[in-house]
């Protein structure tokens, strides 16, 4: 039974669709790509996922949980087993890396300080950020403070993990890094990773399993090889980063000679 | 015409879902209230920020007002040989009035707009939606300390104003205008009732600190996730808080001073 399993998934900003009829189904211990190109609703679907938006039809289930039909303690509950890395880190600026890894520990658990220490430097420990505890989040660089967030996301010891563009912005050394980690996460403790990403080449290189998604539809499934192999164009497309196909290079609209001719019909 | 129409209906339509958040807002904000008290230490820090850091600009601004008071009362009461009654006039329109109206403005705009400004970064740098899914609220984490902070902070701030106010008339009026202290300070415990004068106006700074602290946190919680969008909820916050303010101002006024 997978972890977490979309059904007819329909999600609407103002007239758009965004979801428009979705099923995906979330592996146990695996790590899930969803990929797409941007603004197709990819950090959406891990708010839809983690309960912070509510779809307008269709069914999220997570660990056999019905996240929308949750009530406010239950859907606090399973989010204390759903760790979640945003984009931009989304650290507490107010406080230390130390204190910002130690804050899931201190607000859910009566742990002593001692063993919520000991806890906080194996977690900055496995993210190469043991000595940098002290250092305020503005201090950090991007790839630093990601990694930073994902040892405060895995304090706690969730089920499943979600990332949000973990690659995006980041120096190929930064970048690396973070690829090695997800993936030596997911395996060192069981974890099920969603990656959300249109960064191919490193996504590619850890997921199990890959959704494309466009327009508010999946568009192909599978592993990387069966994507890699693909008959689809949007699909080649996509994995090779060609800047024209079934995705035109020029916004639709007027023709171009035609606008060039008459510019008095330019509105 | 229909356009005009169409859009003051949807202004209207806006402005309700508006306030239907800003009143689910307080009413989630207030349900994290007795949470507090079991971890009190959130409410001391919030103290130190909306409070002790905006004493500088209270004791500054009490004794100016306190002084121009002195002045001007004088000057009005000398003509009528009553200048005597110096102190009586200073102390009862700063407890009564000033004290709470003047403070709660320039709480809005010290503590208020740093609020505002607070909660709409944390909001774009996404920190409140990272807590949400490390199963914290940040209504009650974050939103009903600041909450509980700032009532607790605007009277004991609008009782710092209004006794520097004093001494500040007081200065002008004996140190500089010759009026008898004696007569200055009998005369003010005489006439100055705790009930009628002051607890009226600690009442008045209460439901100014409440209101002015709810407008500031909603706001920064409503704000648009940009740096423009968070520019323009400090100022709002600014301006609904002075318009709240003087209109509640006139409202409890009445019901409490309307039928002397």
């Amino acid at each position: 039974m997978p972890l977490v399993k979309i059904r007819d998934l329909h999600f609407y900003r103002g007239n758009r669709a965004i979801f428009d009829g979705v099923n995906i189904d979330i592996e146990r211990g695996k790590v899930t790509a969803i990929m797409g190109p941007s603004g197709t609703g990819k950090t959406t679907l891990l708010k839809l996922i983690g309960g912070q938006l509510r779809p307008h039809q269709g069914t999220i289930e997570v660990d056999g949980q019905d996240v929308h039909k949750l009530s406010h303690s239950q859907l606090y509950e399973l989010r204390k087993r759903m760790g979640m890395l945003f984009q931009s880190g989304a650290l507490l600026t107010d406080l230390n890396v130390y204190d910002n890894v130690a804050f899931p520990l201190r607000e859910h658990t009566d742990l002593p300080e001692s063993l919520i220490r000991d806890l906080v430097l194996m977690k900055l420990q496995s993210v190469g950020l043991r000595n940098a505890r002290n250092m305020s989040p503005n201090e950090l660089s991007g790839g630093m403070a990601r990694r930073v967030a994902l040892a405060r996301a895995v304090a706690l010891e969730p089920m499943m993990i979600m990332y949000d563009e973990p690659f995006t912005g980041q120096d190929p050394i930064s970048m690396g890094t973070l690829v090695n980690l997800i993936h030596r996460m997911n395996d060192a403790m069981g974890l099920t990773s969603i990656v959300v990403s249109h960064d191919v080449a490193e996504t590619a290189e850890i997921a199990d399993n890959i959704y494309l998604l466009s327009d508010g539809k999946i568009i192909e499934q599978g592993t990387t090889l069966q994507l890699k192999h693909s008959s689809s164009q949007w699909v080649q497309q996509f994995m090779q980063g060609l800047p024209d196909g079934p995705v035109p290079f020029h916004y639709g609209g007027r023709d171009y000679a035609d606008d060039l001719l008459n510019p008095e019909e330019n509105a | 015409m229909i356009n005009l129409i169409r859009s003051l209906g949807r202004w209207g339509l806006g402005t309700f879902e508006r306030q239907g958040r800003a009143h689910l807002f307080l009413f989630n904000m207030l349900l994290g209230i007795p949470g507090l008290f079991l971890r009190f230490s959130l409410v001391v820090q919030q103290l130190f920020s909306v409070g002790v850091l905006s004493i500088l600009i209270i004791l500054i601004s009490g004794l100016f007002v306190g002084m121009v008071l002195g002045l001007q009362g004088y000057n009005t009461l000398v003509d009528f040989g009553a200048e005597e009654s110096l102190g009586v006039l200073v102390s009862l329109s700063l407890v009564r009035e000033l004290g709470p109206v003047v403070s709660a403005l320039l709480f809005a705009g010290r503590a208020g707009s740093a609020l505002t400004a607070e909660i709409g970064l944390m909001k774009s740098t996404e920190q409140l939606s990272g807590m949400e899914m490390m199963a914290v609220d940040p209504i009650r984490r974050i939103i009903a300390p600041r909450f509980l902070a700032g009532i607790i902070a605007m009277p004991l701030l609008a009782a710092i104003f209004s006794a520097v106010g004093i001494l500040g008339g007081f200065l002008v009026g004996h140190g500089l205008l010759g009026v008898d202290d004696g007569a200055f300070w009998s005369q003010m415990q005489a006439k100055t009732d705790l009930y009628d004068d002051i607890l009226n106006g600690v009442i008045k700074s209460v439901v100014f600190g409440f209101v002015v602290t709810w407008i500031a946190l909603f706001e920064g919680h409503d704000a648009t996730p940009t740096s423009e969008g968070v520019g323009r909820a400090t100022t709002r916050t600014v301006v609904h808080s002075a318009f709240a303010i003087l209109g509640l101002d006139f409202v409890l006024t009445a019901l409490m001073f309307g039928d002397e």
